[in-house]
């Protein structure tokens, strides 16, 4: 494995299946009485997020615990960062204080990519810009593993907006990497220019693609993006491409519902569908712990890796 | 303890009981248990718990990955066998416990599959295939701790080569084995390895 996970295009399909296993024997400990490892002991994770997020950060923070790492939480706001300070001196900061792992979120892609460069210990992307977001896609294709068994030759679907969606271009390298066939279904208006050189299939019609899809993820319509007039109204939006309980219906019966949440229940999804048992965003959220435990036991577990690869 | 599993990279050694060395790599081996021997040591082994612990009530066994967990097995299906008592064994990893993590790329973590009673008030009776410095026998005690409390904990080892590090001594021994620093056992398995023995490699050259 290398040492930062900046992109899930930096996980060979051995490393990917070395996280998924991990994470396998990790989920055991989420139902033990001491929710502990004493492995990370004495190592110290900084969470620095430049951009608000509940979630992810309090998964990492969870993560990093139950590993009895020290976790140093760092957001934007209220900080010397409101006050103008550059994300490099912000980085030196880190490094003067012994950061043994950054896990960033940043409104700019490819700022995990140069805090890399500034910064000793491991880099773990949780999210930047519309870029990448690569443990949203590990604890995807976990949850998916756990409900489907392996993923070579399974169906996704991946709905909605494309565009501004870190979640999807992360997902859908990451299932390419596993064997899956992904297909994306948007609006064009809401699939980015570079879409077409992406490992994955498009499609206009959801309707079309549902009967033969294992899995359906539906994405968020990110409202606070929506500066331009992308499709005409909510209603439209969500009548096209919205999961409601009839095209629930047409899904072959073994299939799931994804979503990475949070939800706009009742624009891309149904209330009820998002409530059915074939849904699998509760586990999501408590898959999300066990694989960030397992990258950052097998990132910071180990020797330290000398470079880049090894 | 991590010498004491064979790897795929160490290639079966000699015919088991010749003493020769392989052509290219200057290693002595010689097998110190053959297969039946392995039988008579876990034969005797289970005869041994369900002597001290009365019957074996209450027992559950517990193998470390990989060979641990054949051999827990094993012993399970003799005291089955002989009193009839079904015991449940399982397995327990102990890859986050180790204090050597820092010295290698962090490695897969093993299979922990504990009974379905839990080990709260159970005499916990761990199984490794080589007892060595001790530390995996540490780590195994540090596991426990954070999963149940047992009444009491036990050790049964299919070998114990010497040279411990820590205070940490076994309930249930299959052999003695005195080793040299230098020397390396290996475990085989027919259920992993196609065959059972215990052999006793010496270093030609020291790597």
């Amino acid at each position: 494995m290398k040492r930062h996970l900046i992109s899930a295009a930096d996980l060979s399909r051995d490393d990917a299946l070395l996280i998924l296993d991990t994470a396998e024997e990790l989920a055991q400990v989420s139902q033990r009485s001491i929710k502990k490892l004493p492995t990370l002991r004495g190592r110290t994770v900084v969470n620095l997020f430049f951009e608000d997020s509940t979630r992810t950060r309090i998964s990492f923070e969870a993560a990093a615990k139950r590993l009895s790492a020290d976790v140093i939480n760092f957001s934007a706001k209220g900080s010397s960062v409101s006050k103008g300070e550059s994300l490099k001196d912000t980085a030196l900061t880190l490094q003067a204080m012994g950061a043994d792992a950054v896990v960033i979120r940043h409104g700019a892609s490819g700022a995990p990519h140069r805090l890399a460069e500034w910064v000793d210990g491991s880099i773990v992307n949780a999210g930047d810009g519309t870029h990448e977001h690569p443990t949203q896609a590990l604890l995807d294709a976990f949850s998916m593993r756990r409900r489907l068994g392996p993923l070579d030759g399974r169906r996704v679907t991946i709905v909605g907006d494309v565009l501004h969606s870190r979640v999807a271009r992360s997902n859908v390298l990451l299932l390419a990497t596993l064997g899956a066939e992904v297909t994306l279904v948007a609006p064009p208006t809401l699939l980015p220019v570079s879409v077409g050189s992406w490992p994955c299939e498009i499609s206009y019609d959801l309707d079309a693609v549902l009967p033969k899809s294992d899995v359906v993820m539906m994405l968020r319509v990110q409202r606070e993006r929506m500066n331009a007039a992308f499709f005409p109204s909510a209603r439209e939006y969500s009548r096209r491409y919205g999961l409601d309980r009839d095209r629930l219906g047409r899904m072959p019966d073994h299939a799931v519902v994804m979503h990475p949440g949070p939800m706009n229940r009742g624009m891309e999804i149904a209330a009820e569908v998002a409530d059915s048992p074939r849904s699998t965003i509760v586990e999501q959220v408590t898959n999300g712990v066990t694989i960030r435990m397992a990258v950052l036991y097998l990132l910071l577990g180990g020797a330290e890796l000398e470079g880049g690869a090894q | 303890m991590s010498d004491a599993r064979p790897r795929p990279a160490t290639r079966g050694p000699s015919e088991p009981g010749s003493t020769t060395s392989s052509p290219s790599v200057a290693n002595v081996s010689r097998a110190v248990l053959e297969g039946p021997d392995i039988h008579r040591a876990l034969t005797r082994i289970a005869h041994e718990i369900l002597e001290r612990t009365k019957g074996a009530q209450d027992v559950v066994l517990l193998g470390i990955p990989t060979r641990g967990v054949t051999l827990a097995r094993r012993i399970g299906e003799r005291v089955a066998r002989f009193e009839g008592v079904q015991i449940p064994a399982g397995s327990i990893d102990i890859t986050m416990y180790r204090d050597d993590l820092r010295l290698r790329p962090a490695r897969p973590l093993g299979r922990t599959e504990l009974p379905p009673d839990g080990i709260d008030g159970k005499i916990v009776v761990l199984v490794d295939d080589v007892l060595f410095s001790g530390r995996t026998v540490r780590a195994a005690l540090d596991a426990l701790g954070d999963i149940g409390r047992p009444r009491a904990v036990q050790l049964a080892t299919l070998v114990d080569r010497g040279h411990r590090e820590l205070p940490i001594r076994a309930d249930y021994v299959g052999k003695n084995l005195p080793t040299a620093m230098s020397e390396k056992v290996k475990v085989f398995l027919a259920e992993t390895d196609g065959r059972d023995a215990v052999v006793l490699i010496k270093e030609g050259d020291a790597k």
